[in-house]
């Protein structure tokens, strides 16, 4: 837990900034491992004829999966797995992690086989006071996900907390 | 049924989805998700040891939140928007109750629409992981 911590001018330079792009995959495989690992026990997220006759293309995206960002020793983040080169960095030295909140709005359907590119931005840095976890940095982060006819399919906003 | 938006009503309860997530059901998730943070399954990981216990993934509650208005929906509709915040943590093993209602039924930019609140609810009946959704009918 930090004890006084504010935001440097290294930090409050980085608001805005915007990472390279990135492919994140939704393959069949990634879908399904995705809704087993929810829980879901709808076929239309493991079955494809299940899905086509739900109206569906193919395997739909379940809710809230941002697919599978391609993983490179090295390049991805070794835990979280998404990528970490061309990333914005914030050198906060805050080691505990927790997630605040996330938003996802879908503008486009997403089907397995489709590779989406995911630009990440840092949209905003905060320091708050929490009576649980003593001072926070509040990183919010948005991440757009264009398909391959060039259109934004779905973008996630999301609330991360570094004490 | 699936709900179609002559059917629905503000004030309609989707059906509740309960989840009782424990250390292999995390696991499975941190292999779907790719989110391979210890504090979610390593009792011996630093954080862990600092609040006493490995906690359920705030984005596995998320997508239970997904999956509750996804089985309502049937697909016969879409999911415009959803977002939680994650106000409390959740343990292994602990029953975990996703709920929602619908609060509005408007028109946005032609597209028959609903507003849901939705939420996980732990087993003291707080509500850890509030949120919203925006669906949209055919």
């Amino acid at each position: 837990m930090a004890e006084k911590f504010e935001l440097t001018d290294e930090m409050k330079a980085a608001i805005g900034s915007e990472s390279d792009p990135w492919p994140f995959e939704f393959t069949t495989t990634g879908i399904r491992a995705f809704a087993r690992g929810v829980g879901y026990t709808d076929p239309v997220y493991y079955d494809e004829d299940a899905a086509r006759a739900a109206g569906h293309d193919g395997l739909p995206a379940p809710p809230t999966y941002t697919g599978t960002p391609v993983f490179i020793p090295g390049r991805s983040h070794d835990v979280f797995s998404s990528p970490v080169e061309g990333q914005p960095h914030i050198r906060h030295g805050l080691k505990n992690i927790l997630d605040g909140s996330t938003e996802t709005e879908y503008l486009e359907p997403i089907t397995a086989g489709e590779t989406l590119t995911g630009v990440t931005r840092i949209a905003g840095l905060d320091v708050r006071e929490s009576k649980s976890i003593g001072t926070m940095l509040i990183a919010t982060t948005e991440l757009v996900l264009t398909n391959e006819l060039g259109k934004v399919a779905a973008v996630q906003r999301s609330q991360v907390i570094f004490y | 049924m699936a709900p179609t938006w002559e059917t629905i009503n503000v004030g309609d309860e989707l059906p509740v989805l309960r989840k009782k997530p424990g250390v292999t059901d995390l696991v499975k998730y941190s292999a779907g998700s790719g989110d391979f943070n210890p504090l979610h399954h390593d009792y011996n990981f630093e954080q862990s040891k600092l609040l006493g216990t490995i906690i359920v993934h705030g984005r596995f509650k998320y997508a239970a939140l997904g999956e509750l208005v996804s089985n309502w929906l049937d697909h016969d509709g879409r999911i415009k928007k959803i977002s939680c915040q994650y106000r409390g943590m959740d343990f292994p093993d602990k029953e975990l109750v996703c709920g929602g209602k619908v609060v509005e039924k408007y028109d946005e930019n032609g597209e028959r629409s609903a507003k849901l609140q939705i939420w996980v609810e732990n087993e003291e009946g707080k509500k850890t992981t509030p949120g919203l959704a925006i669906v949209a009918f055919p």
